[in-house]
């Protein structure tokens, strides 16, 4: 199976968001921040695997605003009853994205347990509908317009190399200040 | 030695429907839960049932921290319906959300097998003896809510938590009826 590399991925998106809200986790954050810091990103640290709930949340606070999930295959393992949650609330804003890149990246790249999961059949299983897989940068590029618009829970698993090694930006991303940023560019849009 | 709640103040039975209105008066509309048999028929019965309450019901309680903390950033206020079993399970999500990213987290905890009238730190269940020195060493404002006359804690507790975006836990220390 041929794989993506994540920071192209997110450049093709980065060229589809707008007002959305992303919430990007660990690697994924880091690599996302890079390409486009700004204050409707919410950065998940500290309790791996929360993204995905601080996405449903934000989609159910937000319902006219579009959350875009951006979680790594470690963190979603260890949240995966999440998936449950997010069928059972279904949402119709949210879509998740999960980096599959088969380790830890962010704590070493050791291998997940079982590099090779299925994800997308773990989310259909839980009951979300539409569920995708993607290893190929040009049919990612092709459909994520469409899937941006589309209605959710949508549920995408971006398969990808491990990235390069990153000097990671913990003091920016995880503390309290990004996150009175989105509340203070939240407000300022009402 | 056990510190017993006074008698007259035991006498007056915690209600559900007292917490019921207590929380909605506090503007909570979201309730975000793994049952918990200390609030199951008193409380979280009602709230499914309650047409003004939207209940979201999780797989594992740390999911609820950041439920709560992404609808906070729509102006929602939701209250966290645990037992604490699982607040201990969740007990990293409760220091990264709550206290260093200073979300906003309002938590109502079921004593499992808290003997009545006795105070939870003089608990012979360890699990409960444990809970409030925990809180206190992590700086988490706590209640207990044990009988009626304890009512009147929930409305300022929610309102602190929302206002000063800080988490604030609720200890239910017998089953409501």
């Amino acid at each position: 199976m041929t794989m993506m590399k994540r920071d192209l991925c997110f450049r093709i998106l980065a060229r589809h968001v707008k007002e959305e809200i992303v919430v990007a986790t660990y690697s994924s954050a880091h690599d996302w921040n890079a390409i486009n810091d700004r204050p409707l990103n919410h950065f998940s640290f500290g309790a791996m695997g929360l993204a995905s709930s601080h996405g449903l949340g934000l989609a159910l606070g937000l319902p006219h605003r579009r959350i875009i999930v951006l979680d790594g295959d470690g963190s979603l393992l260890m949240n995966l009853g999440s998936l449950v949650t997010i069928a059972a609330a279904a949402p119709k804003n949210l879509i998740h994205f999960v980096c599959q890149n088969g380790s830890y990246e962010a704590n070493g790249g050791h291998p997940l347990p079982n590099p090779e999961v299925d994800f997308a059949g773990i989310a259909r299983s839980a009951g979300i509908r539409a569920c995708h897989t993607y290893s190929d940068l040009s049919a990612f590029e092709a459909e994520i317009g469409g899937l941006l618009q589309a209605e959710g829970p949508i549920f995408a698993v971006l398969r990808i190399e491990q990235g390069p090694p990153y000097k990671p930006d913990y003091a920016n991303l995880h503390g309290p200040a990004r996150r009175a940023a989105l509340r203070a560019a939240l407000a300022a849009a009402r | 030695m056990n510190i017993t709640i006074d008698a007259t103040t035991a006498e007056r039975q915690l209600t559900g429907s007292s917490i019921l209105s207590a929380i909605k008066a506090a503007r909570i509309e979201y309730v975000l839960s793994v049952p918990d048999i200390v609030t199951s028929h008193g409380l979280l019965f009602p709230i499914a049932d309650d047409p003004a309450l939207r209940l979201i019901r999780v797989c594992k309680e740390d999911e609820c921290l950041g439920i709560a903390a992404g609808l906070s950033y729509g102006d929602k206020r939701a209250l966290i319906l645990i037992q604490h079993t699982g607040m201990l399970y969740a007990m990293n999500a409760i220091r990264a959300v709550a206290i260093e990213h200073q979300q906003p987290i309002c938590m109502m905890v079921g004593l499992l097998e808290k003997e009545p009238g006795v105070a939870p730190r003089e608990s012979k269940r360890h699990g409960i003896r444990f809970i409030e020195p925990i809180l206190d060493v992590m700086g988490i404002a706590h209640h207990l809510i044990d009988s009626e006359d304890d009512i009147g804690k929930i409305g300022p507790a929610v309102e602190g938590c929302y206002k000063q975006s800080r988490p604030v836990v609720l200890l239910i220390g017998r089953r409501p009826s």
